[in-house]
């Protein structure tokens, strides 16, 4: 690759050809301020339509200025990234943006973490000339049950269409109309429950504004709580933990499992306990039927179906029901742990403790926003009462720590209660890419041959590469394993079993960037994967902490065979643990 | 929880599918396929785009998304007679709007919008090179020079018994 030398802001630097100015600058240490532009480094996840015109910057001999985030630098280029000429011209495009902006900061979602906020701030606008001559749009705020729409906040970055159609392949959102009326939305401008949304959430975790939002379900757990005659118990998912920490200000990749645990205690909680423990019971359902099938299929049974592909993400759940129902019947039929929790809570538990299934409130505290769609799905009520109640964001979980003044810094550690609070490091490593799989072999190799792990860390399975294959000896029996994160990249696996190219036996599948650790409802990254790779790391670090490390070894699991389930697949297992799923695509009918 | 279903009829279908064909089932002629069918049938509704979607292997709301932005697009059928107004700057400067509205009082509908009889829609253009006749308006393919509010009615009239 030719190298070229420019200078930026009286610097120097040699930077390959064909790098944009933003980049150049990013390498000397320069931000230029973007509201569009959005790059997820190691995860190809970019989004730079060259539309807000906020990076603009001077180029000598240019008479026009540039958007550095989509013009390329040539040899001897001489750039200023600040001149007056610039901080005019950025003011200028900032007012322009702002004039049809709704001006309801104070109670806005997004306030506080909003960056068109602090663009504003940033650029010192004090006032918005012109905004009399602006058109308010006026769309009607979309509530779905897991995302809030609220299009009048839409400047248009297009970060959100990208998202959804280049990285997920979902193709639920595109811009609409022109002028004052664009906006992002999908087709006939319709909600997005009638659309093929997977509610995944990464439309919400990029926005700069507060155009996508989650639904707030805060009130409900605070009422729920304060309700006398309710008891109310909690679950938290494996990936909180590692991110709840970034909305109280401690650096990415800090575990704070014991704070979180108090701190949810403090906001009166009767019971937390932990979605890791569904996490082993998920391995113990999911390992089980993953063994049946190769059992079966060694055994010359052709009419099994392999690869199973897990079905722990809600996300990829729909996903497949609206774009691949052809293949409905090859993911495991294993429900996800937060949906695992809930069924056995709302008996094994309640029965425990002497409670009627209608006055137990299950609470969930979820790195995603699928989860909140998952929980109010039909197959998982009982004569109209969910099995888990409300599923609330890393996010909202903050909001609310903050609303009761309390301060996660400073609290002490404490532990998960007994018996759904235990679990192994396998259930913890659910929140990152690889990690279901891993805590599946970790289990199935053990179940199978019979023998003990010598080594339970298998780096082959890790890391952040958009799709991983490995194989793993089952003493003597190869096992292919495939591991995707992102809907675009399972698409590409799923692709594959539809020609009949597969050469796996087991796939995991997570829709987000880097599994639950990058979900809808984690703190907002703000285009920083090194955010996301912090977060993956205390995962890992929390699992090898952990005494125990194999789902099958945690004792509450067995207890729980034991004493209510029978074995993994029993017909009690299948009735509470398992799950259908259905024909969502779109038909073409002839009147 | 059933799917969603899309209604069409079978000759409409094979005509839409026809269309895609002669262009390859390119996404990349999403325009020009746009612009054959809507030669075909007039406008552009809800159920066409699903099909052009479907066939072209892209987004209902990629398709949706150019249908919008382009404004010869139409996903209202057009009246019997349509009538475009010359919004154009000579036309403008001469009173273009007042004939506009009088067109929309007479008619009682918005532009983008076709009469309850589907008799006459409304639509606004910019510049038919007529610029020393304005304000222009045409009604299908008749060009009618330095309309004035008052003349409206008249146009109108012309139209009426057919």
């Amino acid at each position: 690759m030719n190298k070229v030398k420019l200078t930026i802001d009286d610097k120097q630097i040699e930077v390959e050809q064909g790098t944009t100015i933003y980049k150049a600058a990013k390498e000397l240490g320069i931000e230029i301020p973007t509201l569009c532009y959005m790059n997820l480094e190691g995860l190809n996840i970019e989004n730079k339509p060259g539309g807000c015109r906020i990076c603009v910057v001077e180029v000598e001999g240019r008479n026009n200025l540039a958007p550095s985030c989509s013009t390329n630098v040539w040899d001897g280029m001489v750039v200023n990234t600040h001149s007056m000429r610039v901080i005019n011209a950025r003011r200028t495009v900032m007012e322009f943006i702002l004039s049809d902006h709704p001006k309801d900061c104070l109670t806005c979602p997004k306030s506080g973490s909003c960056e068109l906020q602090d663009m504003a701030t940033k650029l010192g606008i004090r006032e918005i000339p012109g905004q009399e001559y602006a058109e308010m749009s006026t769309y009607k705020t979309d509530f779905s049950p897991s995302i809030i729409r609220d299009l009048d906040k839409c400047i248009m970055c297009r970060r959100c269409e990208m998202m959804c159609n280049e990285f997920q392949t979902v193709g639920a959102l595109s811009a609409f109309h022109r002028g004052f009326e664009s906006a992002v939305g999908p087709a006939f401008e319709m909600d997005l429950e009638h659309s093929s949304c997977t509610y995944c959430g990464q439309c919400v975790a990029v926005c700069p504004t507060g155009a996508l939002t989650e639904k707030d379900h805060t009130r409900d757990v605070i009422n729920a709580l304060s309700d006398p005659t309710k008891k109310v118990i909690v679950q938290t998912a494996p990936a909180v933990r590692a991110a709840l920490g970034e909305e109280f200000g401690m650096e990415a990749g800090t575990l704070v499992t014991g704070k979180m645990v108090s701190a949810l205690r403090r906001l009166g909680f009767d019971y937390v306990f932990d979605t890791d423990f569904a996490a082993d019971l998920t391995i113990m359902e999911e390992g089980t039927e993953l063994l049946d099938r190769i059992t079966k299929y060694l055994g010359g049974d052709k009419e099994v179906k392999l690869p199973m592909l897990t079905s722990c993400c809600p996300a990829w759940v729909s996903f497949f029901e609206h774009h691949f129902p052809e293949m409905k019947d090859i993911p495991s039929t294993a429900r996800s742990p937060q949906q695992m929790f809930g069924s056995i809570a709302k008996t094994y538990f309640a029965d425990k403790i002497s409670t009627k299934r209608e006055d137990l409130i299950v609470v969930s505290i979820m790195p995603c926003l699928a989860k909140k769609y998952e929980a109010q799905r039909d197959e998982f009520k009982v004569d109209d009462n969910p099995d888990v109640d409300f599923s609330i964001s890393t996010r909202e979980l903050a909001h609310l720590i903050k609303e009761a003044n309390l301060d996660l810094n400073i609290l002490p550690d404490e532990d998960f209660d007994k018996p759904l609070g235990e679990s192994s490091g396998a259930g913890v490593i659910f929140g990152t890419t690889g990690g279901v799989i891993e805590a599946a072999v970790r289990t199935a190799y053990e179940l199978h041959t019979g023998k003990k792990l010598e080594k339970l860390d298998f780096e082959q399975l890790r890391g952040f590469e958009a799709i991983r294959k490995a194989t793993v000896d089952f003493d003597g029996t190869p096992i292919n394993i495939g591991i995707a994160h992102g809907l675009g990249n399972a698409r590409k696996l799923l692709e594959e079993i539809k020609e009949g190219k597969s050469e796996f036996h087991a796939i995991e599948i997570m829709s987000c960037p880097g599994g639950c650790i990058g979900g809808g409802g984690q703190p907002l990254h703000h285009s920083d994967s090194s955010i996301l790779k912090a977060r993956s790391e205390a995962i890992y670090r929390e699992d090898a902490g952990k005494p125990i490390r194999k789902s099958h070894e945690n004792p509450y699991i067995i207890k729980l065979y034991e004493e209510f389930l029978g074995k993994p697949m029993s017909e009690k297992a299948h009735h509470l643990l398992h799950t259908a799923y259905f024909d969502k695509s779109k038909k073409i009918e002839m009147s | 929880m059933s799917s969603i279903k899309v209604k069409i009829k079978e000759k409409d279908l094979n005509t839409i599918k026809e269309i895609c064909k002669s262009f390859d089932n390119k996404p990349g002629e999403l325009i020009n396929v746009l612009h054959k069918t809507q030669e075909k049938f007039g406008y552009l509704p809800a159920e066409v785009q699903e099909i052009v979607a479907k066939e072209l292997n892209m987004s209902v709301a990629k398709v949706y998304g150019v249908v919008t932005f382009y404004s010869f697009f139409t996903m209202t059928p057009k009246g019997k007679f349509p009538i475009s107004i010359c919004t154009g700057t000579a036309c403008y400067v001469r009173g273009a709007d007042n004939v506009l509205q009088e067109f929309k009082r007479q008619l009682e509908i918005e532009v983008g919008e076709t009469t309850d009889d589907g008799k006459f829609s409304l639509s606004c253009l910019r510049c038919v090179g007529a610029c020393g006749l304005a304000p222009v308006v045409l009604v299908g393919d008749k060009t009618y020079g330095r309309v004035s509010p008052e003349g409206v009615k008249e146009i109108l009239e012309e139209y009426k018994e057919i």
